[in-house]
């Protein structure tokens, strides 16, 4: 997994509550079986029309924010669906840092499983770096995720939590599946337990 | 009575009974009993572990079924599946034989929703952890399993550790307490509670639904209750266990057996929430003032009585305002208009919240010796193989085939509109899935989610019905 450190970026806004994983990568483009590629149709449905030419008005179309890295956007942001297809397709587009007032749950994990990182701060907190957002490329946003902060292109900065765990994973571009396969013991004496105990399972 | 220490919620037990490893800050190891596969969200898992020459940790508990994007039509047999529809189906056959994990293809009678084919088989009991990359994984709650939607990293890791990095949620209580209503079902309950906590109302907590109306409820009821505890934003949704659920699992194929059968019958009988356990939060709705809801814009928690009008977007507060104009403007709805006179276009009766045996006797109950609105597309899509033989040997077939239904094969199919089921820009569906999203039926599709008796009413006279007229 690739490590996430430090970003300076442009960030995006995206005020809308509750976007949905239907609205960031759209069921069709789930019939694929690798990871890869999805990056042209995050957000498919909102940014082209049905000829497929881009619809001018949509964040993302424009120039100013074509190189989004930051994601700044409202509440219950991933709920839907568990396709990781929708982290995938923003990690592919370039974006590594989402930020809003509350994430869905299973959207939020797979988030850390791909390199990106989710902030939730408070309502107040997304106001103003929304504003900052709208004020397009020029605007740089800093996530320094060693540090916790954002800071803001008039080098306001605020601070957000993340579960430490999930920040040194991040850090260090572990998998998850090697740390846990060194806990093979564990698991193996946990079967052995619970099959006594729980045998029809 | 104030909460003691040792008194537990049915979670905390489950959970307690399924820490492998705790770490000092909380991160668990749990260990999953249950791992269910599908083909949409699984390809990249094994790829995964093909690339890192890892297996299949417990294939004996790792179970694989097509059904997201297989037609539903009769003649799927002989082809009728877009190319890259087709890759996924064969790569789970592939992957379910190198690895060596139980399998139900598309050829197999058992076959269907995952969600359904799961409790059917016997493989879903009480007190088991269940996972499955499919948010709707919480169905499966309704044994008094923990049970949830995972991602496709996570799908991998459980494939090949058998258990997920986790931290606990908070426990919440949904008490519906009294009877409900005639005409008055549990997918009336599930919206209604989603209507009260929101979308977001659930995030961080396990849910455990409690009270009379949900013990009166059948487990297929029950079913549907807890397939919705995600739209509500929970991780899981749980009932306790009781002798209806005993009853269900008694003699399914992969449910124990003598011995077996009681040991496992004792420990499930410990799994309710003690008296004096901790709540976080707690929502009491009365069963009596539920009434049957349809959904009016574009999530979830869109939820108002039948009775209702369409709301404006003046009626709320915050974020909300906008959003409701977005979902008016996208649902082609004008403020004030009495839901009843909304009409529709298409019936959609199916999906892993609705399509069970009794979701189509409910349906047919309504339908018998009636027609659906000339012009209307409407299909019947069972929830899996031996849900439609059983549905034809009761006669239900017939009573949907002769009203204008479509009787379709097990799988997903217009819930989310991967495979050739879909809605067009503007079309109205009266369906009984579980989510409303933009574009979930297909691009530009319009969706009111309902009951199936609710969704029966509105083939039959074109518009969004109270059921209660027809009965
Ligand atoms: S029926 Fe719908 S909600 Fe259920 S598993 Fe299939 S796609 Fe998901």
């Amino acid at each position: 997994m690739d490590k996430f450190e430090t970003i300076t970026g442009v960030a995006a806004p995206m005020p809308m509550i509750n976007i949905d994983t239907d609205m960031i990568i759209p069921k069709n483009f789930l019939k694929t079986i690798k990871r890869s590629g999805l990056g042209v149709n995050l957000f498919d449905e909102m940014r082209y029309d049905d000829d497929r030419n881009e619809i001018p008005d949509f964040v993302l179309n424009k120039d100013a924010y074509r190189n989004t890295e930051i994601l700044v956007t409202g509440d219950n942001f991933g709920c839907g669906s568990s396709r990781e297809h929708a982290p995938w397709a923003i990690k592919d587009f370039g974006i590594r840092c989402v930020i809003a007032p509350s994430f869905a749950d299973i959207f939020f994990n797979n988030c850390f499983k791909n390199g990106i990182l989710p902030i939730a701060l408070p309502q107040e907190q997304v106001d103003l770096l929304m504003k900052d957002a709208e004020k397009g490329s020029n605007a740089r946003m800093t996530v320094d995720l060693g540090a916790q902060t954002i800071t803001t292109s008039d080098g306001e900065v605020i601070r957000f939590d993340v579960d430490p765990f999930k920040k040194h994973c991040l850090m260090e571009g572990l998998d998850d599946i090697g740390l846990t396969m060194a806990k093979a013991d564990d698991i193996a004496s946990f079967e052995a337990k619970s099959s006594a105990e729980r045998p029809w399972v | 009575m104030s909460p003691t220490k040792s008194a537990k919620t049915l979670y905390d037990k489950i959970w307690d009974a399924h820490v492998a490893h705790e770490a000092d800050d909380g991160t668990c190891l749990l260990y999953i009993d249950r791992h269910l596969v599908h083909e949409v969200t699984s390809p990249q898992a094994f790829e995964g572990l093909r690339m890192t020459n890892r297996t299949v940790r417990k294939p004996q508990q790792t179970i694989a079924v097509p059904d997201h994007n297989v037609p539903t039509t009769l003649d799927r047999a002989n082809g009728g599946m877009n190319e890259e529809s087709r890759i996924q189906v064969e790569a789970l056959d592939k992957n379910a034989k190198d690895f060596g994990i139980h399998y139900y293809p598309v050829s197999d009678v058992r076959q269907g929703i995952v969600h359904i084919v799961g409790p059917e088989q016997g493989w879903t009991l009480p007190g088991m952890t269940v996972v499955c990359g499919d948010s709707h994984t919480a169905t499966h709650g309704a044994f008094g399993a923990l049970a949830h939607g995972i991602g496709t990293s996570e799908v991998e890791h459980v494939l090949a550790t058998q258990t997920l990095i986790q931290k606990k949620s908070k426990n919440m209580k949904v008490e519906i307490t009294g009877k409900l209503r005639p005409g008055v079902t549990a997918k009336d309950i599930t919206l209604s509670v989603i209507g009260v906590t929101g979308t977001a109302g659930g995030t961080g907590y396990v849910i455990e639904y409690c009270g009379e109306a949900i013990r009166d409820l059948s487990m297929e009821g029950r079913m549907t209750v807890c397939n919705m505890a995600i739209e509500g934003g929970a991780r899981a949704g749980l009932i306790a266990p009781d002798e209806k659920t005993f009853e269900y699992c008694m003699g399914r194929p992969h449910a124990p057996k003598g011995a077996q059968w009681e040991a496992a019958v004792a420990w499930w009988k410990t799994l309710f929430s003690d008296e004096d356990a901790h709540w976080d939060k707690v929502i009491t709705l009365k069963g009596e003032d539920i009434a049957p809801v349809v959904t009016w814009g574009t999530s979830p928690e869109d939820v108002l009585p039948i009775t209702a009008n369409v709301p404006s977007p003046s009626d709320f507060k915050g974020g909300k305002v906008d959003a409701a104009q977005r979902s008016l403007d996208y649902m082609g709805l004008t403020p004030g208009t009495p839901l009843s006179e909304v009409e529709i276009d298409t019936v959609f009766i199916g999906s892993c919240t609705n399509g069970r045996i009794e979701d189509l006797r409910a349906a047919a109950a309504i339908l018998k010796g009636k027609k659906i609105k000339d012009g209307m597309r409407a299909m019947i899509v069972p929830g899996s193989g031996l849900v439609r033989a059983q549905a034809e040997e009761e006669g239900l077939a017939d009573i949907f085939k002769e009203a204008g239904f479509e009787w379709r094969l097990a799988g997903c199919s217009m819930c989310l509109a991967m495979n050739p089921d879909q809605l067009s820009p503007g079309e109205r569906c009266a369906a009984t899935s579980n989510r409303n999203f933009e574009g979930r039926q297909g691009r530009g599709g319009r969706t009111h989610l309902m009951s199936p008796a609710m969704a029966a009413a509105a083939a039959i006279t074109g518009r969004l019905t109270d059921v209660r007229d027809l009965m």
